[in-house]
C-alpha cells in the first residue's frame, strides 16, 4: 500500500526527517512513535506533499512524487493534521462536505450516504451538525477533523496526534473510533506520543528519534521491548527494574 | 436642492454605483481567495465593450488574439496535465471562433464579447500568479500593478485613444417618479442585484462555492479536505473577469468608453472595497453605492474636484478601519 524509500526533509539547513524506511500494507494499522521534534509530523506532511523532500514515496505501486496534495487526496491519501485545520467559520455539516470535495468533483455518488455514516460514527457530531467548528470543543474538533478525512473515503488514513491535548476520556473514546475502524479493515499510519495506547492498537510500529528510524517490529514486540518501556511507556515497568 | 436636480443625481449615483459594487465585490473575492488586489481587472471591464464595439464595426479586436494567446501559453504550462492542454486549445481556437461569429452576426457582438475577454483572467492568474504561490500581499500588489501597465498598453494598442459609443440593450428613458431614467442603467442595477444574489447562492449552497470560501480561509485546510488552492484562484479569477466585463458591457452605453478609464473604474471599485476591509461582500455593494453617490453629488457641487472627494473618501475610512478592524487571517 506505501513503501517510503530513504525519505529526507529538511527545513532549510535544519534536518527534521534523515533518510527513513517504512512500509505499510493493506489493512494494516502501523504506529510511528517518538518524543517530540523527532519528524514524524514532517513525516506525514511530506508523505502527503505538503513540505518539499527526497527519497522515494510509493504509493498503490505510483510514485507520488510532483503529485499536489489535493491530488494525493482524490487518490484516497488523507491526513488528519495535528492542528486539524477545521474551516472554523463553517458548520461541522459543511466541514464534513467539503471533506468529501474531491469525490463531489468527480461526480462521484454517495456522499450522504458517507455523511450519514460518520454520523454515525460521531453521535455527537450529528447532534452539532449546524453549530460552528470553531465552537466546539477540543475532542469534538478532533472527532470532525477524523470525520472529515473518513468523507473522502481514505485508502490510507494518516493521523497525527489524535489525543493531542484531550482529556483522558475522550481520548479513550478517540481510540475507541480508532479501534472500530481498524476492525473495519482501515489501513491507518498513525503517530502518536500515547505510545502504550498507539501501540495497543497497532499491528506494527516504529520508533523516531531525531529524524532516524531506531526500531520497528510487531507492536507486540515493541510493547516488550525494555527501550521502549523505559523512554515511552511511562513508568518502568516490573521488568526492567 | 431642486428635489428634480436631487432625483437626478440620486439615480446617477445608483447606477455608478451598481458597476463599482460590481467591481468590488469582484476585488474582494479575487483577495480573499488569493490575496491579490488586482488592479488590472478595471483594464479587462474596459476590454469587454471596447471589444463589442470593435465587433459591431466589422473589425476583429486585438482581445481575440490576446484571448487566445494567453490560453495557449498555458496549456504550454500545463503541457503535461493530461488532456488540460487539449482543453486549453480547443478553447483558443473557440474563442477565436467566437470573435468571428460577433464579427459578422452583430446580435451576438454582445455575448461573443463577454466569451473573448473572459479566459484573460483565469489564464492571467495561471501565467502570472500561480508561480508565486503563497508569496506575500505586496509582491502580488507590485505584479498587479505591473500587470495593469501591460493590459493598459494593450488597451491602447488594440483600441486606439478613441471614446467608442454602444447601443442599449434596452434603449430610452423609463419614468421613475416623474423622473426620466435610462432604462439601461435600470437594467444595470437590475444585474447587479440578480448577480449579487446568484453569488449569494453559490457560495452559501453549492459545495463548489464553499470550497471556494474554504480555501480562503485555510488553506492548508482545504488542500487537506481535497480543494486545490490554485483551482480556486482561477476560478475566482474567472468569476472576477466574468463580473468585470458583464458590468463593463452594460454601463459602456451609458457612456462612452474608451481603454484609458480602466484604472480609474478598478481604483472605485478598490476604494469600495477598501470600504468593506477587502473582506465583506455586503459591505463592498454598500461601498459601491456610496462611491457611486458621492460621487454624483460631488460632480454637482463641484465637478473639478469629484475624483479628489472620491479618494478621500478613503482617508476617513482608512482611519475608522485601522482602529476597528477584523484582519482577513487564516484560521488555524
Ligand atoms: N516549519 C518548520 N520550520 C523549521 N523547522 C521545523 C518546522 N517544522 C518542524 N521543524 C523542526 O523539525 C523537527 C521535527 O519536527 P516535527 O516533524 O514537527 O516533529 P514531531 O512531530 O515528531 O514532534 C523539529 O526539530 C522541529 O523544530
Ligand atoms: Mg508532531
Amino acid at each position: 500500500m506505501l513503501a517510503v524509500r530513504g525519505l529526507e526533509v529538511r527545513y532549510h539547513a535544519a534536518v527534521a526527517v534523515d533518510g527513513i524506511d517504512l512500509h505499510v500494507e493493506e489493512g494494516e494499522v502501523v504506529a510511528l512513535i517518538g518524543p517530540n521534534g523527532a519528524g514524524k509530523t514532517s513525516t506525514l506532511l511530506a508523505l502527503l506533499g505538503l513540505v518539499t523532500c527526497r527519497g522515494e514515496v510509493r504509493y498503490r505501486g505510483e510514485v507520488l512524487a510532483g503529485l499536489e496534495p489535493e491530488e494525493r487526496v482524490a487518490r484516497g491519501l488523507v491526513l488528519v493534521h495535528e492542528r486539524r485545520h477545521l474551516f472554523g467559520s463553517m458548520t461541522v455539516e459543511e466541514n464534513l462536505l467539503l471533506g468529501a470535495f474531491a469525490r463531489y468533483k468527480r461526480g462521484e455518488r454517495g456522499i450522504w450516504g458517507e455523511l450519514e455514516r460518520v454520523y454515525a460514527r460521531f453521535p455527537r457530531l450529528a447532534e452539532r451538525r449546524h453549530q460552528l467548528a470553531a465552537t466546539m470543543s477540543g475532542g469534538e474538533q478532533q472527532m470532525l477533523a477524523i470525520g472529515r478525512a473518513l468523507m473522502a473515503r481514505p485508502r490510507l488514513l494518516l493521523l497525527d496526534e489524535p489525543s493531542l491535548g484531550l482529556a483522558p476520556l475522550i481520548v479513550q473514546e478517540i481510540f475507541g473510533i480508532l479501534a472500530g475502524l481498524k476492525a473495519e479493515g482501515t489501513t491507518i499510519l498513525l503517530v502518536e506520543q500515547n505510545a502504550r495506547a498507539a501501540l495497543e492498537l497497532a499491528d506494527r510500529g516504529y520508533v523516531l528519534e531525531a529524524g532516524r528510524i531506531v526500531l520497528e517490529g510487531p507492536a507486540a514486540a515493541l510493547r516488550d521491548d525494555p527501550r521502549v518501556v523505559e523512554h515511552y511507556l511511562g513508568i518502568p515497568g516490573e521488568e526492567s527494574r | 436642492m431642486d428635489p428634480l436636480i436631487f432625483g437626478f443625481l440620486l439615480s446617477d449615483g445608483l447606477i455608478n454605483g451598481a458597476l463599482y459594487a460590481l467591481v468590488a465585490l469582484a476585488l474582494v473575492l479575487v483577495f480573499a481567495v488569493t490575496r491579490a488586489i488586482l488592479i488590472p481587472l478595471g483594464e479587462w471591464v474596459l476590454f469587454a465593450p471596447l471589444t463589442q464595439a470593435m465587433l459591431l464595426e466589422g473589425k476583429l479586436p486585438g482581445t481575440v488574439w490576446l484571448s487566445a494567446g494567453l490560453l495557449l501559453i498555458w496549456a504550454g504550462l500545463d503541457r503535461r496535465r493530461g488532456r488540460t492542454p487539449l482543453w486549453l486549445f480547443l478553447a483558443a481556437l473557440g474563442v477565436v471562433g467566437v470573435g468571428f461569429l460577433g464579427r459578422s452576426v452583430p446580435a451576438l457582438a454582445f455575448l461573443a464579447a463577454l466569451l473573448v475577454v473572459l479566459p484573460i483572467g483565469p489564464a492571467s492568474f495561471r501565467i502570472f500568479f500561480e508561480p508565486l504561490p503563497g508569496a506575500s500581499v505586496l509582491v502580488y500588489l507590485i505584479l498587479a500593478v505591473g500587470l495593469h501597465f501591460v493590459f493598459q498598453g494593450l488597451g491602447l494598442a488594440f483600441f486606439g485613444p478613441e471614446q467608442f459609443r454602444l447601443p442599449a440593450l434596452w434603449p430610452g428613458e423609463a419614468a421613475l417618479a416623474g423622473l426620466p431614467v435610462p432604462r439601461q442603467g435600470i437594467l444595470l442595477i437590475l444585474a447587479a442585484a440578480v448577480l449579487m444574489v446568484l453569488l449569494y447562492l453559490f457560495f452559501r449552497r453549492s459545495l463548489y462555492g464553499k470550497a471556494l470560501r474554504a480555501a480562503a480561509v485555510n488553506r492548508i485546510g482545504a488542500r487537506l479536505a481535497g480543494i486545490s488552492v490554485r483551482e480556486a484562484g482561477r476560478v475566482a479569477f474567472l468569476l472576477a473577469t466574468g463580473i468585470g466585463a458583464l458590468a463593463g458591457l452594460l454601463v459602456a452605453p451609458l457612456s462612452n468608453a474608451s481603454y484609458e478609464m480602466g484604472f480609474l473604474l478598478g481604483l472605485k471599485g478598490f476604494v469600495a472595497a477598501i470600504v468593506a476591509g477587502l473582506v465583506s461582500y455586503p459591505l463592498a455593494v454598500a461601498g459601491g453605492v456610496l462611491v457611486g453617490v458621492l460621487e454624483s453629488f460631488s460632480s454637482f457641487f463641484a465637478s473639478a474636484y469629484k475624483e479628489a472627494i472620491v479618494f478621500a473618501l478613503l482617508l476617513p475610512v482608512l482611519a475608522w478601519r485601522s482602529v476597528s478592524s477584523r484582519v482577513l487571517e487564516e484560521e488555524e
